[in-house]
């Protein structure tokens, strides 16, 4: 399966783990990944705050080059890229003046695009719908048993719900399952969409480093051994900040980020150094030897309020299936109690 | 409204309609009924000035010295909550990058840390076709943070030590093509109709 | 004209106030009317045409000007052409020789310019008297009304609709669906504002419709079929195998206590308490007789077990019984159907199904409940301990466009008393977050008075998230309710220990299907479409079928019982008519025409179309026949004509639409 590939700005250096990563696990998925040529910034959440025009144009001339390779789909690992070039797409489909306005403005530089032609995705989806779980887990040939992982989606994947895939943008599973099907136990993360902060350690410290203390506190008080993100902005808050957020807030968190592409490849027997891991600032060397061992049973989540099992306590609803939640409660179906 | 030579702005009637009209798609701001589920939602939301809600309530109050005064948009982090959750379907964070454009536009803003940061942001993309971490942190810290450069330190040497960080902007190839695209894009928004 | 004579066309212009006068030049189109359009005698304006004087005008002018055919251009007919029809008949004058064109809700109302209303009110007046004067006279058809009632649906609308017809002397079919009536309102513990028990004061009417001589009472039972017309339905009914045998069962309860198999009930206690395999719903169940539920008993299942058998002092188990089919005959239909709680679990960012101590209003009611899993005592998902602080949280899944957008309606006033019940309960501290506090009903807001005396607090703010991701130190071990304060205008969290959802009312999750079966439809949120939103709201648009109750739309038990008893006054005035006459709008076959193609057979959404094998030929019943033309359209010989609607009169229709449009 050939896509057209975009990198994004943070993955040439700051995020170059993600990408060499991505490549890595992409031959033993199937994946063949052809670059955008010259592909430009998409001017992540800055641009759009300055001048809408601009801003648009800027990402519609990725799209428009990477028409150029003459394929259909077009993958791009960062959360960010993702939501702009298929929110770029949206708008040009959907509104056609502002198609027109923005072909305009491409013509300037010879290019033009077609809002549509383009279809733009999430590395994560590709994995999960077009690979599938299935031919992932047949792939494992080293389960990350013994690893606590906390699944991390962050915001721009995770809304405004763009992706199909996922039923219920509160509460999406895409990664928790990739995650189960390379072996490793994983904590239901209550903060798993909560926002990293983007930039804003960079507008005002307290609060950019109060979001992010508030996420590496809940994966430490839920004992995940790692983080496990899909995008660099988050990485880079929750891994490279950490330290400062520590000692703004004088506390002692260790907890390591890593990305999902670097799990998969560790899972398929590769070496943690080819998938970059020795570049993250926090060091994912203590939890990554807890890998094939027998991991301990986790006390319960401090903050965490679990139900004593006795007699007295009474029962919880069962967890909604996919695609089940229009209307009433079951019809007296009855639910077993183990006796 | 079109005029014979191409679309022109249309005459805001009130600070709402003009948020709205400058708000691509329907941003359905008229259908707020105050209920602060994005206030509750906003992970800066205790940091800002006003609750999202808030603004909304002072733009129908048509109070738009102090909504662009503001630092609400500024401390919008882009999350996207408060549009997913929204019972009334406005679009949050879309009129947050509204007002954002319309405070530089005004030069209204309390505090410029946010706006000059993605000035310098897109400067360098505009010279380059890429992003440059290195001179937007040295730039931006100089400006509006220079003793926390000693706190970025030892972060900055982590990274360097790591190869995670370019001490050279990249230039993409075709500069000359991305540049006209932004002049012939930054024309068209000014006589733009939404 | 088919009487041979020619015609003599009354055209009569209303000005509906400034309605339709103040876009529509109304006396211009009367007088041209008068003037231009073949067969009209006299073009008449006037102010109100529905008034007494209006329809006076119309009888005057029967008489002196020897009208054989009346027009009148107003409103919708849906509004007045029985109004008119009647003005006619009285005149001597028959009701079908009248035709009316909408000049409000077809011209006034959508057009602007003057000129262009005024024209289009021209066409749409040539068109009705050019189709006026191709229309025949007609008989009404007359049916008898068969007295008995069916309801569907025993909460407290469908009992309330029992009993008033069968205390009226006639007999009533009351169904239902689960083991025994009482519906919802069964399962809440106390009612606002009164805070009366709720089963106190449901259960009297429970059992009178019980033992009351002129109900048969169909628990654990489906309405499958129905067919027929209004006064004369037939019904199928499957009444589900209970597995009891009702001549021999006292009701005494033995074979529940000594039932091994326990699961949880999902019905009657809202997931929250349990019950065994054979089973009674609750104590004041009516009837009294036990069902064993099938899919959990351990003899169905797996073939051992018995106990129950074993244990019968009266032989009343019979693992074999069947369902069995019954099939009534009813003259009308109240269905009272109830309603289904919002399921929370669609709103993950409140916790519920993740969080133990987040509760739905269901689960919290049984909780309350004397009678329910705790008996009565207020308690955290442990089963033991009091929780020091609640939070309510109002609209749930209502006013919300990404899940329901209409309002629930009970909620606030549910909320309200949810937090009087915790306070009297535990003496914990109550917050309720909320949107807009709706209490219009009589006592309501002195209810939200004495609320407000007892010390709750009041957060003006839809929640935003309960999660138990702790920040500081204050929140570890609690749930925190994260919302802003609209009123002070910032963002608050809020450690409590528990958490009540007050989920909203949602349509029956098989309310379509069940609309179909009687022919009735549902609105674009699902609940069952009544005839008038204000002037009917019982009825519907199907003859002989009536809705009350929630199913209808979110409501509290005052107005579901003034539903239920309102639609049991519409169907007593049908039975004291005895027989009721209907629209003559029929289709008719011409059978020396039709070639037996049977094309139209499967096309009457009413079954009245029938197929004569020995002559070849199908045939229509009249009475079943609503008139909806779909095997007018569908006949490729054309030999089958719509009263009232042939060829001839809607093509002289379009004929006139097009002298003036063309």
């Amino acid at each position: 399966m050939k896509y057209s590939y975009f990198p994004g700005c943070s993955l040439e250096h700051n995020a170059e783990a993600y990408d060499s990563s991505s490549r890595a696990i992409a031959g033993p998925l199937g994946l063949e990944l052809v670059e955008v040529d010259d592909w430009n910034c998409c001017g992540a959440t800055e641009y759009i705050s300055l001048n809408m025009t601009a801003a648009l144009a800027l990402i519609a001339r990725n799209l428009a080059q990477a028409t150029k390779n003459g394929l259909d789909q077009m993958i791009a690992p960062c959360s960010a890229c993702y939501l702009n070039l298929s929110k770029c797409d949206r708008y040009m489909v959907t509104t056609p003046e502002l198609a027109e306005r923005l072909n305009t403005a491409l013509a300037a530089g010879g290019l033009s695009y077609q809002g549509g032609t383009i279809k733009v995705r999430h590395l994560i989806d590709v994995i999960t719908e077009d690979v599938g779980l299935k031919t992932l887990a047949s792939k494992v040939t080293r389960p990350l048993k013994g690893l606590r992982v906390a699944p991390y989606y962050g915001c721009l994947i995770s809304r405004p719900g763009l992706r199909i895939s996922e039923h219920n943008p509160e509460y999406p599973v895409s990664l928790d399952e990739i995650l189960e099907a390379l072996g490793a136990e994983v904590v239901d993360f209550p903060l798993k969409t909560h926002c990293c902060g983007g930039h804003m350690t960079q507008i005002s410290e307290s609060t950019g480093f109060d979001l992010i203390r508030q996420l590496v506190k809940g994966a430490s008080d839920y004992q995940a051994d790692m983080i496990v993100t899909v995008c660099p902005m988050c990485h880079l808050n929750l891994d490279a900040f950490q330290n400062g957020m520590n000692n703004f807030f004088k506390t002692n968190y260790q907890v390591p980020v890593a990305y999902f592409t670097q799990m998969i490849g560790l899972a398929f027997g590769m070496s943690a150094r080819q998938l970059g891991f020795g570049t993250s600032l926090v060091s994912a060397g203590p939890a990554l030897a807890k890998i094939g061992e027998e991991l301990p049973a986790a006390a319960p989540a401090a903050g965490a309020t679990k139900r004593k099992r006795d007699d007295k306590s009474l029962p919880m609803p069962t967890p909604l299936a996919a695609g089940q939640g229009k209307g009433g409660s079951g019809k007296g179906q009855g639910q077993e109690v183990s006796r | 409204m079109v005029s014979a030579s191409g679309p022109i702005a249309p005459t805001p009637f009130t600070f709402l309609d003009e948020v709205q009209a400058r708000t691509p798609g329907n941003p359905h701001l008229n259908q707020c009924i105050q209920c602060g589920t994005c206030g509750g939602s906003c992970p800066s939301g205790p940091d800002m000035d006003h609750t999202p809600r808030g603004i909304f309530a002072m733009i129908r109050a048509d109070m738009r010295q102090e909504v662009l005064k503001s630092n609400t948009p500024w401390f919008c982090v882009s999350c996207y909550y408060c549009i997913v959750r929204c019972p009334q379907e406005v679009k949050i964070t879309d009129i947050m990058y509204t007002l954002k454009r319309l405070a530089v536009e005004a030069r209204l803003y309390g505090d410029a840390t946010a706006p000059d940061f993605s000035k310098v942001f897109i400067n360098w993309v505009e010279n380059y076709g890429r992003s440059f971490e290195l001179g937007l942190m040295g730039q931006h810290m100089l400006r509006h943070n220079p003793f926390g450069v000693f706190k970025m330190a030892s972060m900055g040497m982590g990274l360097v030590s790591r190869g995670r960080m370019a001490f050279t902007p990249k230039r993409i190839r075709d500069l000359e093509g991305l540049k006209n695209i932004i002049a012939k894009a930054k024309e068209l928004e000014v006589s733009h109709e939404v | 004209m088919s009487d041979g004579k020619e015609p003599r066309i009354g055209v009569y212009i209303c000005h509906c106030g400034s309605n339709i006068a103040g876009t529509v030049d109304v006396e211009e189109v009367a007088r041209w009317a008068g003037e231009h359009l073949p067969g009209v005698v006299v073009g008449r304006d006037y102010k109100f045409m529905c008034s007494s004087l209006g329809q006076e005008l119309i009888e005057k002018d029967i008489h002196d000007l020897d009208l054989n055919r009346v027009v009148v251009g107003a409103c919708s007919p849906h509004l007045h052409e029985a109004t008119f029809r009647g003005a006619c008949q009285r005149a001597g004058l028959n009701p079908f020789l009248f035709d009316m064109a909408s000049l409000r809700e077809q011209v006034s109302w959508v057009c602007a310019d003057r000129a262009v209303a005024t024209e289009k009110a021209k066409a749409l007046i040539a068109g009705s008297v050019y189709r006026v004067a191709q229309n025949e006279p007609l008989e009404p058809i007359i049916v008898d009304i068969n007295p008995n009632v069916l309801v569907v649906g025993g909460g407290v609308a469908g009992i309330q609709a029992a009993l008033e017809i069968a205390d009226a002397g006639y007999h009533v079919y009351l169904v239902d669906r689960e083991p025994s009536i009482g519906g919802h309102m069964a399962q809440l513990d106390k009612t606002f504002p009164t805070l009366d028990c709720s089963a106190c004061i449901l259960t009297p009417k429970m059992f009178s419709a019980g033992t009351h001589k002129n109900i048969t009472l169909l628990t654990y039972a489906d309405v499958e079929k129905v067919d027929g017309f209004v006064g004369n339905f037939t019904a199928q009914i499957r009444q589900h195998a209970r597995k009891v045998d009702v001549s021999l069962c006292t009701g005494c309860g033995v074979c529940q206590e000594k039932c091994p198999k326990k699961v949880i009930d999902d019905v009657f206690e809202a997931g929250l308490g349990y019950r065994k395999a054979v089973y009674t719903p609750f104590p004041q169940a009516v009837p009294k007789y036990p069902v064993i539920d099938v899919q959990n008993c351990t003899y169905f299942q797996k073939g051992s077990c018995k106990v129950c058998e074993k244990f019968c002092p009266t032989g009343a188990i019979k693992f074999d019984q069947q369902d069995e089919l019954l099939t009534v005959n009813v003259g009308n239909v109240i269905l009272a159907t109830g309603y289904d709680l919002f399921d929370s679990r669609r709103i993950p960012q409140y916790g519920y199904g993740r969080l133990a101590n987040v509760f739905t209003s269901m689960e919290f009611e049984r909780l309350a409940n004397a009678s329910g899993p705790t008996n009565g005592k207020v308690v955290l998902r442990d089963g033991v301990t009091v929780p020091q602080s609640v939070a309510i949280v109002h609209c749930v899944g209502s006013r919300d466009r990404n899940y329901n957008s209409y309002c629930s309606a009970i909620c606030c006033m549910q909320s309200l008393k949810f937090a009087h019940l915790v306070h009297e309960r535990t003496g914990a501290r109550v917050y309720n977050c909320y949107i807009d506090i709706r209490t219009p009903a009589k006592s309501y807001d002195e209810f939200y008075q004495r609320v407000l005396e007892e010390g709750t607090v009041f957060v003006r703010g839809k929640v935003a998230e309960v999660t138990d991701a702790a920040r500081v130190p204050g929140e570890e071990g609690k749930l925190i309710v994260q919302v802003e304060d609209t009123l002070v205008g910032h963002q608050r969290r809020i450690p409590v220990d528990m958490v009540i959802l007050s989920a909203g009312m949602e349509p029956r999750a098989g309310a379509k299907e069940v609309g179909k079966i009687f022919g009735i439809s549902c609105s674009m949120d699902g609940w069952f479409i009544e005839r008038h939103p204000k002037l009917d709201p019982v009825a519907t648009m199907t003859e002989g079928i009536f809705i009350a109750g929630v199913c209808q739309g979110p409501k509290d038990i005052p107005a579901s019982v003034s539903q239920g008893a309102a639609a049991a006054a519409r169907v007593l005035g049908l039975i004291c008519r005895g027989r009721i006459s209907l629209e003559p709008v029929r289709a008719q076959v011409n059978q020396d025409q039709c070639s037996g193609c049977r094309i139209c057979n499967n096309l009457c959404p009413f079954n009245a179309i029938t197929f004569i094998e020995e002559r070849g030929v199908t045939e229509i019943n009249p009475a079943l026949c609503q008139g909806c033309g779909t095997c007018v359209a569908a006949c490729p010989a054309g030999a089958i004509t719509g009263t009232h609607f042939s060829n001839t009169q809607v093509l002289a229709q379009i004929d006139g639409l097009l002298s003036v449009m063309a």
